[in-house]
């Protein structure tokens, strides 16, 4: 699993070379430091050499001072590679949602994915720099205190050598089945979550057909559950504890009565013996951190794998090297072109269309039939699953993203404005536009006179969303958005679903005259708002069903003619 | 780390939580205890097995064991005692933290079901959600870790005091000067750590704010192009992230090492000073080298303390977020009236029911009221907040079967009345009446059962297509479900989907169209069978065709119900028996389709496409 993030790593790797080297300074002056104490006793105490014990504890002082200041640089050098590394991964996260097509980004849900870059990135981060300050220090500490109790002893040092393997297997089983027990309680987790966010969102519902109790037992079920694989996977990871000590203070035992001996035969020294039981210590400290390692890495692999699935997803639009340059003019062909979300699931079959340049063209079809993956075809924000489409003569896929999408306006079903003020929105569609073209804009989507009205005009701070204005004027600015690009093609994707009648009239009427040479395709659910179009496409489960003027569409088009008289009974008695 | 400000308050009520394990907690405190002594005494016999057993040994031609052998048995036994003892109170702590947090979750989720809808609409989600997982999970680790080395911790540090003052009150004295520094350098590295940390959160917050934002309007920024500004505003916000989170951990990360190193510089002097004392015959070896294993595990009592000091501070402010939501006064519910299934005798009268007959009746007291769906408003003002009123002095009449729609402006008011009608909140002034009786009367569970809301946010629970219509009556038969999504006009995309009515929805059905959802809250809605159904932009998804194709089973739906709709879509409401125009929480026209167009007020407007409604 982290190997797949390496990658990452790379802007850091000097750290992961200086810190670990920072970290084996400090655990090697903290190895010497139980050997100066042995030789302090033995050769000082024991010789009744005061000189040496000074001379020696001075330099101990020093070894200290010398593990301090490595501490406190390997603390900041994996601070700054620990902390790095987690930037560096939503900086390759955020660059690569920027990179996901339309289809890339129905595979998650929003919310999941601000999970994924904000609390799974922390948790992989702080994973790593526990990894990175751990994992250099454990296995030197241990493997020097094995050198060292061999340097002073090598037959007593035959003890770890038997404890060490029995250690070694005992937390390697433990930890193979701890592994899988907190893969259950992650999933327990999950569900908890999951029946609690549910509620959260739907409060209203449960509320309302009065399940409070019903959703209370559905969540004890869950809790129960939790607790259950938590006390599972808790009773194995304590269990560990006592395995250890008993090797540890078993080995210290062993040292104690071999040691003991080898003291009285002269072939050791007490104050050797001291140390000697000193660097038991360091093993079974360095065998906790290890198991400690553990635990944080067997934690972090659900992170891992959330954020490595969206790093991995390839986005299935991809630029091509070779670009046509800008979008010509605004004719628009389909070739033949079936679209499917997934193999099987298709929701468009051989579209065959040609529009002119510069024609209005609405498009009319029930909920599901496919009207918005057409359209965004063309910008290619889906790809054709067969056949093309042609933009200004071209193959969409000839042309560079952001000359297309340049070329191209498109003013989608949920829109979203962003916290700024009204002039920074707009100038999504134009970076330099001036106020003029704002005014232009706004005046052509019929949003100049309430945008005037505002505090501020042009300034008004909007907030998230835009959730200081109506529905209506909402989508209205997103048009003047689009406008102030000046595209040869403009899409309207039921956009005006909230704009009174009268309104949407006047920005047709603004949009045939000021924008003339522009092809535009208006989506829509009133009959209303595409009737005076070149021609009308009525789409039915995925088929176009019949192209043609109104008139015509209304005397030969069931489809259309039911959808017109689902809309037209008042109106014929009352207008 | 920033320091939360704590209430004894919470650590007494914190208390109360682990009183049914007070049984575990007194033995998981002995266990501690003995497990420290063990630990401290281990350390001491080093002295005696060294000064007694080995030295005499020294040189002797044939050394006798027995004594050596002896000892170590003592030491195995304690470090056995103590091993075991360590087992034992880990053990118990699983169970009293696993138990613990159970409970808690339990009731916090018990507890949430009964809050009004108010809680929800004036508290982030987000912000109670992490209640359950954040606040939660600090409260896991300070109860598994924090408690137990809490003690530990001090026992040891007493204990190991107590030791060497025993040893050698002169270099304890030079622990103690040491110790003075070590507390300075953690009251500094806190100070700062508590700065950079606090600067921190706010970055996350920011950075956290944006994501989410732009994450939101993804697809917008594909249309424009924007990515690369994107970018650049992102990497600007995580490259201030990364400073202050780098100083943050910095500051935390260093306590290790600065402990650690001075503790061993303390060792250093207490070895010099000690091996001269030695010398001049103040002290043994044995005792030196005891005390100099006490000097080496005396830092690492104070480190601990102090980390876990943090965890469990933070574990308060997480368990006082907790306790507020715990606080919150429940849904009042004074009501005594109360809903059941009756069967109709031959003879007109009213019998109760045990299973679900179609037929309810109000039981106020020993009589029952025969459930028709009457619904009064009289002179109802109502506001969300004190300052602000939403409806004034509103009235209407619903008669049983009756169809009453609502049109005007968000903000007018139209979510309110039906918010008022289910009792999701209570109204100050004027009354509204069901079939008589007010409804302040009425239990409210039972209220909310004789009344069916489809809303125009559709929400789905994980769980099969079946469970999400049969949330409506958990006791329908899946012919019954069926038929209801036959009546909703949903059975046809259901039988699409890749195992019918068996497919299991996730999430808040994501997989689903805006229609299709509502599609299916309409069949929950109709499977629920109440006499009283709210339509609150029920259709508002679904297009004109799709409408019209499911009108004949709306119609159906609402056949013989009282039905209040709030639609946008003027179509949707033309054939009301009243047509209520509200505007700024007034009630401006009123009457059926023909009246109002005959009125040319603001519903002719409406209707002549004049007008916006948002």
């Amino acid at each position: 699993m982290w190997k797949n993030l390496i990658p990452y790593m790379k802007k850091y790797r000097w750290g992961m070379v200086v810190g670990p080297a920072l970290l084996i300074g400090e655990v090697v002056c903290e190895i010497f430091i139980p050997l100066m104490m042995g030789n302090i006793v033995d050769k000082g105490v024991y010789a009744g050499d005061v000189g040496y014990v000074v001379r020696m504890s001075l330099c101990m002082v020093l070894v200290a001072m010398v593990s301090l200041t490595c501490g406190i640089l390997a603390s900041r050098v994996s601070s700054l590679t620990g902390i790095g590394f987690g930037s560096e991964l939503r900086r390759a996260m955020f660059e690569k949602l920027q990179h996901y097509s339309f289809k890339n980004i129905d595979n998650f849900s929003t919310a999941s994915l601000v999970t994924r870059l904000t609390n799974d990135v922390t948790h992989i981060q702080n994973a790593f720099m526990m990894g990175i300050r751990l994992l250099p220090r454990a296995p030197v500490m241990l493997i020097s205190a094995v050198v060292m109790a061999l340097a002073i002893n090598r037959s007593l040092s035959g003890v770890f050598f038997v404890a060490l393997p029995i250690l070694g297997v005992m937390l390697y089983t433990g930890g193979v089945f701890g592994f899988k027990r907190f893969r259950v309680l992650f999933k327990k987790m999950d569900r908890v979550n999951s029946v609690v966010q549910e509620n959260l969102i739907a409060m209203r519902v449960v509320k309302a057909f009065v399940r409070e109790e019903y959703e209370t037992g559905k969540f004890n079920d869950a809790n129960e559950a939790l607790a259950a694989a938590m006390m599972k996977a808790e009773k194995l990871m304590i269990l560990m504890m006592p395995v250890m000590q008993f090797t540890i203070y078993g080995c210290i035992i062993a040292v104690l009565w071999f040691g003991g001996k080898l003291v009285a035969v002269g072939s050791m020294r007490t104050g050797q013996l001291m140390s000697f039981v000193s660097y038991v210590g360091q093993i079974m400290g360095s065998m906790m951190m290890l198991s400690m390692i553990f635990i944080q890495l067997v934690t972090s692999r659900a992170a891992l794998s959330r954020v490595h699935e969206v790093l991995s997803e390839t986005p299935d639009i991809a630029d091509l090297q070779t670009a046509c340059g800008p979008v010509k003019d605004g004719s628009i062909r389909f070739e033949n072109v079936s679209y499917a979300y997934t193999p099987g699931n298709t929701v468009l079959h051989d579209i065959d269309l040609s529009i002119a340049s510069g024609e209005t063209v609405g498009i009319i079809g029930s909920t599901g039939s496919g009207k918005s993956t057409l359209v965004q075809l063309i910008p290619r924000l889906y790809e054709a699953t067969q056949g093309r489409v042609l933009v200004g003569g071209q193959d969409v896929r000839s042309y560079a993203l952001n000359d297309l999408r340049n070329g191209v306006a498109m003013v989608l079903q949920n829109n979203v404005l962003f916290s700024g003020t009204i002039a920074q929105n707009l100038r999504w569609g134009k970076q330099d536009a001036t106020t003029e073209e704002m005014e232009a804009a706004c005046k052509a989507a019929g949003a100049l006179d309430f945008v005037l009205n505002m505090p501020n005009g042009f300034d008004t701070e909007l907030g998230q969303g835009g959730v200081n204005l109506s529905g209506g004027q909402k989508q209205r600015l997103c048009i003047a958005r689009a406008l102030i690009k000046h595209p040869s093609i403009l899409i309207l994707d039921d956009s005006t679903s909230a704009v009174d009648m009268a309104t949407d009239a006047v920005i047709r009427a603004a949009l045939r005259e000021s924008y003339h040479d522009q092809t535009t395709l208006i989506i829509a659910q009133r009959i209303d708002s595409v009737r005076d179009a070149d021609k009308i496409v009525v789409m039915e489960r995925g088929r176009i069903e019949d192209i043609g003027t109104h008139e015509e569409l209304l005397a030969r088009c069931r489809v259309y003619k039911e959808v017109y008289n689902s809309q037209q009974k008042g109106v014929q008695s009352h207008a | 780390m920033a320091r939360p400000r704590v209430s004894r308050a919470t650590l007494v009520r914190l208390m109360g939580y682990l009183k049914p394990y007070r049984g575990h907690l007194i033995a998981v405190a002995i266990g501690v205890i003995v497990s420290a002594i063990a630990g401290v005494a281990g350390t001491y016999f080093l002295k005696p097995i060294i000064n007694e057993c080995i030295e005499p040994l020294m040189g002797q031609a044939a050394p006798d064991f027995s004594m050596l052998a002896a000892w170590i048995a003592v030491l195995a036994g304690i470090y056995a005692v103590g091993a075991l003892a360590s087992y034992a109170y880990n053990r118990l702590m699983v169970t009293v933290t696993t138990g613990t947090l159970a409970r808690i979750r339990k009731e916090l989720f018990a507890h949430m079901e009964t809050l009004a809808i108010r809680y929800f609409d004036t508290h982030a989600h987000g912000d109670l959600m992490s209640r359950f997982t954040n606040d939660t999970d600090t409260l896991r680790m300070a109860l598994s870790r924090g408690l137990t080395t809490l003690i530990s911790s001090s026992v040891s540090l007493v204990s190991t005091f107590a030791m060497m003052l025993w040893l050698s009150p002169i270099l304890t004295g030079l622990i103690v000067l040491m110790m003075v520094v070590m507390l300075f350098c953690l009251k500094f590295l806190g100070k700062r750590s508590a700065r950079y940390y606090q600067q921190q959160q706010k970055s996350v917050g920011d950075l956290n704010g944006f994501a989410e934002e732009m994450i939101e309007g993804q697809r917008v920024v594909k249309v424009f192009c924007r990515e690369d500004e994107i970018v650049n505003e992102f990497l600007a916000k995580n490259e201030a992230l990364r400073v202050a989170a780098t100083n943050a951990n910095t500051y935390a990360s260093v306590l290790m090492p600065v402990m650690g190193n001075l503790s061993n510089i303390n060792y250093a002097l207490t070895a010099m000073v000690g091996a001269v004392l030695t010398i001049l015959g103040v002290m043994d070896v044995g005792s030196l080298a005891a005390f100099l294993q006490y000097t080496r595990s005396f830092g690492n009592p104070i480190t601990q303390l102090s980390q876990q000091f943090n965890a469990i501070l933070n574990a308060l402010a997480g368990a006082e977020r907790i306790f507020e939501m715990l606080d919150q006064p429940p849904e009042e519910d004074e009501g005594t009236v109360t809903l059941m299934y009756v069967q109709e005798e031959a003879d007109g009268s009213l019998q109760p029911s045990a299973e679900y007959t179609g037929l309810w009746a109000w039981k106020d007291g020993e009589t029952l009221v025969r459930l028709r769906g009457d619904v009064r408003f009289e002179g109802v003002t109502f506001g969300y907040t004190q300052e602000k009123t939403v409806l004034h002095d509103v009235s209407l009449f619903a008669k049983p079967g009756q169809k009453i729609a609502f049109v005007g402006s968000t903000g007018a008011g139209k979510t309110t009345i039906t918010n008022l009608i289910n009792r999701f909140y209570d109204i100050e002034q004027g009354r509204i009446t069901y079939d008589g009786i007010d409804i302040q009367r009425i239990k409210k569970a039972d209220l909310r059962r004789s009344l069916s809301m489809v809303l125009q946010d559709t929400h789905l629970f994980t769980g099969t297509v079946y469970d999400n219509i049969r949330y409506g009556r958990l006791d329908a038969t899946n012919a019954e479900v069926e038929a209801a999504a036959r009546l909703a006009n949903a059975d046809a995309f259901i039988r699409l989907l890749p195992n019918g009515y068996q497919t299991v929805l996730t999430g808040d059905g994501e997989n689903l169209s805006q229609g299709q959802r509502q599609l299916l809250a309409i069949a929950r809605a109709a499977v629920a069978d109440p006499p009283v159904l709210i339509l609150d932009e029920a259709t508002s998804s679904i297009d004109t065709r799709t409408e019209k194709h499911i009108e004949q089973g709306m119609d159906n739906l609402m056949q013989g119900r009282t039905v209040f709709v709030i639609a946008h879509r003027l179509s949707t409401v033309r054939n009301a028996n009243a047509i209520m125009v509200l505007e700024s929480g007034r009630i401006i026209e009123r009457g059926d389709h023909e009246d109002l167009l005959a009125l040319k007020g603001r519903y002719y407007r409406l209707y002549t496409g004049d007008f916006e409604l948002d």
